[in-house]
């Protein structure tokens, strides 16, 4: 059904790799035991032995210790645990206040929210124009009463890529911990522990063509955090259930199959939406960085047109893509994100966002434009802004 | 595919009838703000002997609720007298487009406001307003709930951006929450000047800002 479809929201979900699923396969089928201790059964060696490798070549890609990382059901669970296991681990030792970016996802956002609502304190830095955290502002900000810090790697929406490694120092100076949701930007950005003094990150399988439903969260050797899911003693008793073997293989291997070359190849595809776009349609702005951006991200406002209304033509033409219109969530919130960088309602209401992957070629680019064109230019015949 | 929205709507919204401008409408109507979103204007053509609406058409920037709803409230309006076309609800557009999301209902009642502003633009433009009720500061509240608040998304009286009000010989005067040189502030005015100055009996609207 949705074979010729032309999927440009890479950022949501990815299409699942074929080498990702047959690696995945023995683990549902052959070596289905859970993982058992030394001298368990050979099944659930054998299967112990999977999760292991699989951490370990996760761990490697950020130069981690594989002991330091933890498998989770995806993003949100990893920056739960990563802000609240923080929170509540130093909550009588240090203090009861976080800091976030305007402009971070909602995991992290809505958990900073929470703990507001249960006696902390949080401080959201405001963003620049380009969607940076302004460092004297972060510098201001924390306090000795400060847990952690938790600005992104890469922007969920408008792809600004933060300077981690000033972010960093900073908090290493002011002696805080630093969490990263890494999320969009994991393989697909250098991020390596040894060289940045980050703390917590999050990571997750579904944002490059692993299986849905399996993150993971990095947590430096000697964090203070507290298990907040009570159970068996999984996951260095971090994060209690039934570990999910299929899946961390999957990642594992996921995390091994994206390469520079296939970086390249995405950033090519963004660049080329985004001079095209800028170049062949009237009253277009980018949003977020030109050059600070995440490699597959590319966010367009076409001015005087709504979100949905293209989104739903796109589609009609066989193109997914996405926007930070209100009309398109359910919460009709428009986008924290275009807002949280100075945008009006307008702007969010017109942003339209394509994000590329694997399965994308350059031509994908040319004829989004082309369709964009005509959709942008019939919007804009009926829209009574467009004529002002 | 299951959207949440029926074909028919999808029809109207990639085809959708009684688009663009009228020069030198008989009355025009403009709904919800640019700066918060979804925005439509109606325009009508009346026969002035029959009251008949001979020529009507819209134009939306707004989501495929509001494209399609603008496009069956137009089709329903169009040969209908102006009492007549007063009495069209959006229950009724939603109906003949075989239902719309709940949740998309503010999207949608705009268009049926954009006609009825229309009509009210053409009975306050010929003189057709019989009652010649006074405008009273209920009227103009009543009135400011139509101007949205960009910042939030609801209307300025709602969300309180409206500190006073007054009428005086002619004269209305709205304080607005809002220093002079925000953002929004050029967007609202001009909102409220056209909400408030059409009505029979006001010469002139002064609008505020508290700093």
């Amino acid at each position: 059904m949705f074979e010729n479809i032309i999927y440009l929201d890479n950022a949501a979900c990815t299409r699942l790799d074929e080498r990702v699923l047959e690696v995945m396969k023995p683990y549902f089928f052959n070596i289905y035991a859970v993982a058992t201790s030394e001298f368990g059964y050979s099944m659930g060696i054998e299967a112990k032995e999977a999760l292991a490798r699989s951490r370990e070549s996760i761990a490697s890609k950020l130069d981690a210790n594989s002991e330091e990382i933890i498998f989770t059901s995806g993003s949100t669970e990893s920056s739960n645990t990563a802000l609240k296991g923080v929170a509540m681990a130093l909550k009588e030792k240090k203090g009861k206040h976080v800091v976030a970016s305007k402009i971070e996802d909602f995991p992290v956002l809505n958990t900073a929210k929470v703990l507001e609502g249960q006696g902390f304190s949080a401080t959201f830095l405001d963003v620049d124009p380009e969607g940076f955290v302004d460092l004297e502002e972060l510098k201001n900000a924390i306090t000795k009463e400060t847990v952690l810090v938790s600005i992104q790697q890469g922007n969920q929406e408008i792809g600004t890529v933060q300077d981690l490694k000033a972010i960093s120092e900073i908090c290493e100076e002011k002696d805080v911990l630093l969490h990263t949701d890494a999320t969009h930007s994991f393989t697909r950005l250098p991020l390596n522990v040894k060289e940045l003094p980050v703390d917590l990150i999050t990571m997750s399988a579904h944002t490059i063509h692993g299986p849905r439903g399996i993150g993971a969260l990095y947590i430096r050797k000697g964090t203070p955090i507290t298990k907040f899911m009570d159970g068996g003693f999984q996951e260095f008793n971090l994060r209690a259930g039934v570990e999910n073997i299929p899946s961390a293989v999957g990642f594992a291997k996921a995390v091994e199959l994206v390469t520079e070359e296939e970086n390249k190849r995405l950033k090519a595809m963004r660049d080329r939406i985004i001079d095209k776009a800028l170049s062949e349609i009237p009253e277009v702005t980018l949003n977020g960085s030109r050059e600070k951006r995440l490699p597959q991200n590319a966010n367009l406002t076409f001015h005087y047109v709504e979100g949905e209304s293209v989104t739903l033509h796109m589609d009609m033409r066989g193109f997914a893509v996405s926007t930070g219109s209100a009309c398109f969530s359910r919460s009709l919130e428009a986008s924290h994100v275009i807002r949280g960088i100075g945008g009006d309602h307008e702007r969010a209401h017109g942003s339209v966002r394509f994000t590329f992957g694997r399965y994308n070629h350059i031509e994908d680019t040319d004829a989004a434009i082309e369709a964009m064109s005509e959709i942008v230019a019939r919007l804009r015949e009926i829209s009574p802004l467009a004529r002002k | 595919m299951k959207f949440p929205y029926s074909q028919k709507v999808l029809e109207h919204f990639k085809n959708p009838h009684n688009v663009g401008q009228i020069e030198n409408p008989d009355g025009k109507g403009l709904e919800g703000s640019p700066a918060c979103g979804d925005m439509v204007a109606v325009y009508i053509k009346v026969n002035p002997d029959t009251k008949v609406i001979e020529d009507i058409k819209f134009e939306s920037y707004g989501c495929a609720s509001n494209i399609a709803t603008a496009s069956i409230i137009t089709d329903l309006a169009r040969g209908k007298t102006l009492d007549e076309a007063k009495k069209i609800t959006w229950k009724q557009a939603s109906e003949e487009l075989g239902g719309l999301p709940p949740i998309k209902a503010h999207c949608s009642v705009l268009a049926v406001e954009g006609l009825r502003a229309a009509i009210r633009d053409y009975e306050e433009k010929h003189g057709l307003i019989t009652e010649k009720e006074p405008t009273t500061e209920e009227v103009i509240r009543s009135r400011l709930k139509h101007v949205m608040n960009p910042l939030t998304g609801l209307d300025i009286i709602r969300t309180n951006l409206i500190l006073k009000t007054s009428i005086e010989n002619g004269v209305v005067r709205v304080v607005v929450d809002l220093p002079a040189n925000h953002q929004f502030a050029p967007a609202i005015k001009e909102d409220i000047m056209e909400k408030l100055g059409s009505l029979w009996d006001v010469e002139r609207v002064d609008v505020i800002f508290t700093a």
